[in-house]
Order: C-alpha cells, then structure tokens, then sequence
C-alpha cells in the first residue's frame, strides 16, 4: 500500500515528468536537496535502568531540489527530531543523511542552509537588527551590503518598525517573524522551518504562506513541518506523514488530492431535503437556505431529475475529490507491525511487574 | 583565530553588560571608598596595607563569583532556551562556539577588573597622596588574579559542558576553594606514602593551583614578585585553561542538544 | 585516511588536552622545584578558639576534626623539617579541643608533645597543665586524662604530691587502668624511680594506639633500661675496685672476678664499653635516644633523628 508512494533514492536521476528543463530538452538532472538514509534515533530513558526510546525509526526520504516539502504528523510524531538531527543538534543512532550532496558535519552545508526552530526564543538582550547582525557575521554574509541585507529581511518580515527594540519585549508573533528573517538571512538555497505558523495571527499565517511561495518562486527548497494540513495543501509539491517516529507515507499533493471517490457533491436552494434524493443513497445536510447533498456519480442523473421536479434551483455540482485531510487521517491508523510492538510492550510490562513482585 | 570565535565572544561580552554584570563595579566602588576613608581616619601606617589587601581581595572574589555564576550559564542557558540552535545551525563548529564563549567571558572579566584596578589605584593615592615603587607588584597581582579568573571560566564551561547549571556552580566552587588550598595539599602529598601518597599526589597536581596565583598579602607589603614566578604562573594559567576547555570541547561535541 | 570534519576536531581537541595537561604539570612541578622549603602551614588564620566556635555555625564537630587533623600533620611536618619549631602546636589543639573537648587524642596527643623540650616537642609544659586540666573538667571520667596530668606533674614538674592525688582521683573511678592504684602508691612513696618510670611508659605504651606516641613510649623505655644497666655496671666496677684495689682494665676482668656473666650489652646489641676511669660508655648514643648515663662526658642527651622521608 505505501510502496506506490515511495520514491527511488537516487541522488541524481533524470526525471522527465515533473519541470521540464528548456536547457536539456525533456531531461534534467535534479539534484536531491536532502536525502535522508535511514535515520534512526533513539534516546536512553529511565532513572535506574536506562532503556533506549525509539524517537524516530529508520528514515528513509528525499527531497528534491526546488520542491516545498511538507512534513506532517501530530505533535510529538517526531518532526523536530527529524530537523535536529539534520541541523547536527543531535546525533543519529543510526544511519545518515545528506543535504545539498555533503555530510552533516561538512561546515559547507551550514552556509547554504536556514532554519527556523519551533517556538523561537533569542538572546534577550539584543535588538532584532543586532541580533541579525550577528547571525549575518556567524553565516559569513559579507560586511559589505550586511547592514543593508539586514534591514532588508527586516523589511520582509515586517518588523522595520520594531527593530531598534530589545527582544525580551517581543511578543510570541514578533519572535516568529525574526525567527523567519534570520533562516532566509544569508540566502540560503535550502530552508527549514519547524512548524513556521504557530503562534501568529491570521495576518501573519497569510504573510507566512506567502513568503514560503515566494521562496519556491525564487527556486529555493523549503522543508517545513507542520500539523495544519490546509497550510500543507495550500503550500506543498509534496508531503511525507510520519507517526509515532515511523514514516507513514510520502506523496505529490495533486496526486493526492487529483483522484475521485466516485461520488458528487450537489448544492442548491432548498428549505429542507427532498424526499426523494435520500432514496438515490445520498447524505444531506441543510446549511442555512440550501442544501448539501453527496451522492453517488451514477445516480447523478436521476438527482438532476428529482431537482428540476421539485423546481429547486442548483448551485453547483462537482465531483467530491480526495483531500489531503483524508489520506492523513487514513495514515495514522496504527499499522501491523505497531500493533505488534504494542502487545510486545504490554507483555513486557507485565513481565516487569511479575518480576518485581 | 577565526571571526566566529570573536563574534561569538563579542556577543557574549554585549550580552553580559547588557545583563547588567558590571553592576557589581558600583558595589565595588562603594566597598572600597568607604574602607579608604574610614582607615584613613583610625589607623596609622596600615592605611596602604589594607587598601591594598581589601580591593585585591574583592577584586578576586567579584570576578570569582561573576566567572562562576556567568560561566555556568554560558552553555546551558543556551540549550534551555534554544538560542544554540540558531547559531549551530549557522557555519558555526561547536568548539567555535565553545571557545567563543570563553573568550566573551574573559573579556568581560578582564574589562571589569581593569575598572577595578583603576578603583584600587584611586583608592591608594588618596590614602597615601603618591605612588610608589612597590605599586607596581600590585599590578603583578592583579595580573595573576586575571590568570585565575581564566581557570576559574574554562572550569565553569568544562563543567557546563555535562552537568546541570546547580552542579556545575558547586563543582566549580569546590575547585576553587581546593585549589586555593593546593600548595598544603602538595606539601601534605609529599609527607604521604604508598598508595594513599600516589592518590594525594595526583590530585594535588590535578587540582588547579590557585595558591601560586594569590600573592595578595606578599604585595600588600610591597614585597617583589619573583619574575620567574609570573612565568610559570602565566603558562600554567594558559595550560590549564587550554586543557579545560579542550576538555569541555570533546564533551560538547558529542553532546545532544535535546 | 579521510576523515570527516567532526573527527579533525576531536583530535584535535585531544591532542591538546594531552598537550596542556603535560605543560601544566611540568610547570607546576618546576615552580614546586624552585620553592626554597616545602610550604608548611604556618599561618594559623583565626587563632581565637571562640571565635572559631562561633564561626563554624554549629558544624563544631567537623571543624574539630579538621583542626586535629591539621595539628598533627603539622606537629609531623615540623619535626620531619627538624626545625624544632612547634609555636602553632598549641594553640591547634586548644581550638581542636574547644571545638570538640571530647575529642581525646588531643589531649594524649598534647601531653606526650607539648611539654618536652624541642626538638622533641614544644617545650610548653605550662600548656600541657592547662590542656589536660581542661580536659578532665570536660571529660572527668577518662582515666588517661588523670594519667597524663600526673605523668606531667612527675616528669616536668617533678611535683609527686600533685602527681600522687591525679593518679588517686584517676585510680577510683569505674572505669581504670590496674596501674593507677600502683602509681598513686609509688608517687606518695617517691620510691623506685627506675620502676614508677618504667610503669609509667609500659601503661603509656599500652593505652594508645597513636603510633607516634607509641614509638616515643618505647625509646623512653630502652633508655630506662640503659640507664638502669649503666648505674648498675658503674656499680660492680666500684665494688671491683674496693676489693681489688683497682680499676679493672676491661669487661674479662670483671667478668673472672665473679661480678658479671658475658659480655653485657645495650638494648640496640651494643656491647656496653669500659672506659679507662671506670666509667660506663654506649657504644652507639646517637640510636638511644633520651638515655641521660653511659654518654662521653659533657654530651648532652642524643635526640630521635628525623622521621625518614619518602625517598
């Protein structure tokens, strides 16, 4: 089931289906942004007897050069653990990764690379414009243009007029809005970002979405983690799901979201639901002075029927396309294989108890 | 050295004065002006001697607790707050960062003492209206209280390098009031035979020795300091130090940065 | 091999981690090289017992037995540097006491060193008095507190009425040493110097487990024995002379002469010798030490060496 949703891992390949290059005629080598080749990483925990908890289990994922990435799960599915590990904040168990084609060590990555931490917090004594400053010199953005680079991202991220004050006295949004301002500070080609909306208003999600397609537009690659699904559809080429630190499935959105149920979805003006539209196997529901109602596609005939019988008046028919939302939530079922660990650890737990005793 | 390190240490210093450290420069002054005029009025002759004893000695015990206090925070405020991510995620190497710190510390502590410096100075002339010859060893002590402050940093930050903020302040502290004591501990080791004498001696040599950089009460009454011993002391300072803080790099390279 | 960068700096890191810990100990030894002496310490910071009380905040106890601990390795550093100087040594136990004045070996520690004269100890019999006075005001159920007191009074003061009612007062309480009954006897008596003393150092010996008094306890006693052997000696040869009329020329003499069986000898193996005016000689006097006859006229009593160092 999930293997039609994986993707070879070739570092380079020529790919003729997506973005054709006008250079090379129908094939282009893409270059993979990142490539994560089984990644696992598991933390010691216990006070007396330490055992290994498995944070995230054996990764394996590519993102390609130019794509925004989507990395879903509900909080804790090990989507930080995944970045960490790619920022070389934390060390894999197990396996490795690659971004830009270079280990994660190698200190060339760093410069051509942002990141935006979850719920951001920085040095509390320092102004918005110091503190890009100093993240300008530690990323090397040459002195010459600095200043200039800095008010610029200022600028961006909307915080021109706050600048000149000291971050203690930001709020939770202003920090976020630094927080984006120094991932895409230096230029870099690859950017991530932990969870970039939380804590902003509406205002500032739009602001954010639109920076993320003005990334993508400027050909960056955008790596982001999120548990809102309608910033994902909204923003992603593709989404990967993961779960309990086990990747639950990779996708392109439209491939997603461009296949059918095999059912419409009807609106029109009604006061209350025909009689007869139960009978073609639809479910309806009443919103205000119309009426919503999915039904099978092949009795859409006999519904267009029923509705000029009854003289309602139509609003709109289309087809019900799969969501995002749906191949999510059909993704977090627990598989086998977890069913297993969890009669494994149920038993084990026992065990320990009998032994205690 | 490379322009992180001296970013990191920049910052490191804005950030401690913009923490208001240098605050404890107006409790300094306070000490020591009011010592200067009270013994100017009751004592004959000692005037000198305690100005000289009491600013040296709070030279060296501010900077003590500002190194410890500071130098503990260094490491871990950052991973608590998360502000290291921001920074390690940059072309930023851990050891940069670690030396980085250290630097920013030092420097603080040495700007602050220089303050000090000039507090103890002004404090000697109004006592005694001239300076004199012997003036000159008590820059050789604060030199050395300098190069005790260096060890006492790279200490807090090989400490803050694996254990929580609490342990690593009692750890350090606990070093320091040993090490202070390291000359009786070395004579002790040398009275000390078999086993127990290996054991004292190893530690006695471990220990930092602080006991070599106090020369407070020699200069107080204006005896010279050997030249050889600002030697030795400036490269053992530098050694144990370096050894710290290399030590605190391997520790912090290995580190998970949960 | 390639390395990766994580690794460059790691051993990196190491190298000079070994590096700096090499120089840093050089360095500290050469600076302990260039010391004229060893440090000993010489500074006694707080010299007021009450003080002292007041400053501990109640952890009396711990302070006691640091100060104990400090006193005797200063009392071993001074006598192993043959200074002969022991100034701090009392007032460090006067502070250990009044911080802890249940802690005994002080006390035993300070009536065996305080009161002879230096080098053997500080020469501060007064100091001594005052400390074992203080000692059983706060402990008066310790025997070996009266024991010491009257062991000063007869040693230093040579006062055997003060010595005799300690070694009494000592003697009648539950708990005792045998001796002490004995000992007030002989005080009240003055008889048998020779005995009293050798009791005093045998119940010495036998009362302490501190080895440096222990080891004191038993030079004192071999120098008895030489004393007693000497006096002895010097004697027969003066009865030698009375029945012969003269000095006799070497030990055989004595020995024809029906007044000696063998070659006499010290405690140490050492062949006592004859001397050409009838007088008695150790062979060696430097390894008696606190012997007061059978030295070289006008040698003053040969004291114990230096504890042996380390090397």
């Amino acid at each position: 089931m999930e293997s039609e949703n994986w993707k070879p891992n070739f570092t380079i390949r020529f790919n003729s289906t997506q973005t054709p290059s006008k250079e090379l005629g129908s094939s282009r080598i893409i270059m993979a942004a990142i490539e994560i080749l089984d990644l696992e990483k598991s933390y010691l925990v216990g006070f007396w007897r330490k055992r290994p908890k498995l944070a995230l289990r054996p990764l394996r994922l590519t993102v390609e050069e130019g794509e925004v990435f989507g990395f879903l799960g509900p909080n804790g599915a090990g989507k930080t653990t995944t970045l960490k590990l790619l920022m070389g904040l934390v060390f894999p168990t197990a396996g490795t990764a690659r971004i830009l084609g270079k280990e994660l060590d190698d200190p060339a990555v760093k410069s051509q690379i942002g990141f935006l931490p979850e719920q951001p917090y920085f040095y509390d004594h320092l102004t918005a414009r110091e503190l890009l400053n100093y993240y300008g010199q530690l990323s090397g953005v040459p002195a010459k243009g600095r200043a200039a680079r800095v008010e610029q991202m200022l600028e961006r991220v909307g915080l021109s007029g706050s600048a000149s004050v000291q971050l203690r006295k930001f709020s939770k949004g202003m920090l976020q809005r630094v927080g984006l301002a120094q991932a895409i500070l230096h230029d870099p080609k690859l950017v991530f970002l932990d969870e970039p909306m939380s804590g902003l208003d509406p205002m500032g999600r739009r602001e954010v979405r639109d920076l993320i397609q003005q990334l993508r537009s400027e050909g960056k690659t955008v790596f982001f983690s999120t548990h809102i699904l309608s910033d994902a559809e909204a923003l992603c080429d593709r989404v990967a799901v993961i779960h309990q630190g086990e990747l639950r499935g990779v996708g392109a959105v439209a491939d997603l979201t461009s296949g059918t149920q095999g059912k419409i979805e009807i609106i029109f003006y009604a006061a209350k639901v025909p009689a007869g539209l139960t009978a073609l196997g639809a479910v309806a529901r009443i919103s205000g002075d119309m009426v919503n109602a999915v039904l099978p596609e092949e009795q859409q005939d006999a519904a267009l029927e029923l509705l000029r019988r009854e003289r309602l008046k139509l609003i709109s028919l289309a087809p019900v396309r799969n969501s995002l939302e749906e191949y999510y939530i059909q993704r977090l079922q627990p598989t086998d294989v977890e069913k297993e660990d969890e009669e494994d650890e149920a038993r084990n737990e026992e065990n320990r108890k009998g032994v205690g005793v | 050295m490379n322009s992180r390190v001296g970013y990191i240490a920049f910052n490191t210093f804005r950030e401690a004065v913009r923490d208001r450290v240098l605050y404890n420069l107006i409790a300094f002054a306070l000490l020591l002006s009011g010592a200067a005029i009270l013994v100017g009025e009751i004592s004959i002759d000692i005037e000198r001697l305690v100005v000289v004893n009491l600013g040296l000695t709070a030279v060296s015990l501010f900077g003590v607790i500002i190194a410890i206090f500071i130098g503990i925070g260094l490491v871990s405020k950052e991973i608590e707050k998360r502000t290291l991510y921001t920074v390690l995620s940059r072309p930023v190497r851990r050891w940069e960062f670690v030396v980085g710190k250290f630097f920013g510390l030092t420097g603080t502590l040495v700007v602050n003492t220089v303050c000090m410096a000039l507090g103890v100075f002004l404090a000697l002339l109004y006592v005694s209206h001239k300076f004199e010859k012997m003036d000159q060893w008590v820059l050789v002590a604060l030199y050395f209280i300098v190069l005790q402050f260096f060890i006492v940093c790279a200490l807090a930050l090989f400490f803050s390098s694996f254990s929580t903020p609490l342990m690593s302040a009692v750890f350090t502290f606990a070093l320091f009031v040993i090490g202070s004591l390291a000359e009786d501990l070395r004579g002790f080791a040398r009275i000390t035979h078999g086993l127990g004498g290996w054991l004292a001696t190893g530690i006695a040599y471990l220990v930092p020795n602080f006991s070599a950089l106090n020369v407070i009460s020699q200069v107080a009454h204006g005896d010279p300091v050997a030249g050889r011993l600002i030697l030795y002391n400036t490269a053992y300072a530098l050694l144990y130090s370096a050894m710290a803080i290399s030590g605190a790099v391997l520790i912090f390279q290995r580190r998970n940065l949960k | 091999m390639k390395m990766s960068a994580t690794g460059r700096v790691n051993l990196a890191a190491l190298a000079v981690l070994f590096f700096s810990l090499a120089g840093a100990m050089t360095t500290l030894y050469a600076m302990d090289r260039t010391r004229r002496e060893p440090v000993a310490q010489d500074e006694l910071y707080i010299s007021s017992p009450r003080v002292l009380r007041r400053m501990s905040l109640g952890y009396t106890g711990l302070l006691a037995d640091i100060y104990w601990t400090r006193a005797v390795q200063y009392f071993g550093v001074q006598h192993h540097s043959g200074s002969g100087d022991f100034r701090l040594l009392a007032p460090l136990l006067e502070v250990t006491t009044e911080l802890d004045p249940k802690l005994l070996p002080a006390y035993e520690f300070g009536a065996n060193f305080l009161a002879p004269k230096p080098p053997s100890g500080a020469g501060l019999p007064g100091a001594a008095l005052s400390l074992m006075k203080y000692g059983i005001e706060h402990n008066p159920d310790q025997w070996r507190l009266y024991y010491n007191l009257g062991f000063l009074y007869y040693t230093e003061f040579k006062d055997y009425a003060k010595a005799a009612e300690v070694f009494k007062q000592g003697a009648a309480l539950p708990v005792t040493n045998e001796f002490m009954p004995i000992l007030a006897a002989r005080m009240a008596q003055h008889a048998g110097e020779f005995d009293t003393a050798r009791m005093l150092w045998v119940t010495t010996y036998q009362s302490t487990k501190e080895p440096r008094i222990r080891q004191n306890a038993v030079e004192h006693l071999l120098a008895l024995q030489v004393d007693e052997e000497v006096k002895q000696l010097e004697h027969v040869v003066e009865r030698y002379r009375q029945q012969t009329g003269r000095l006799p020329e070497n030990m055989g003499d004595l020995e024809r002469a029906g007044f000696i069986h063998g070659t006499p000898a010290d405690p140490k193996g050492n062949a006592y010798q004859l001397m050409s005016d009838g007088r008695i000689e150790v062979q060696n006097p430097k390894i008696l030490y606190f012997i007061t006859k059978g030295l070289p006229p006008g040698a003053s009593p040969p004291q114990p060496p230096r504890e042996k160092s380390g090397s």
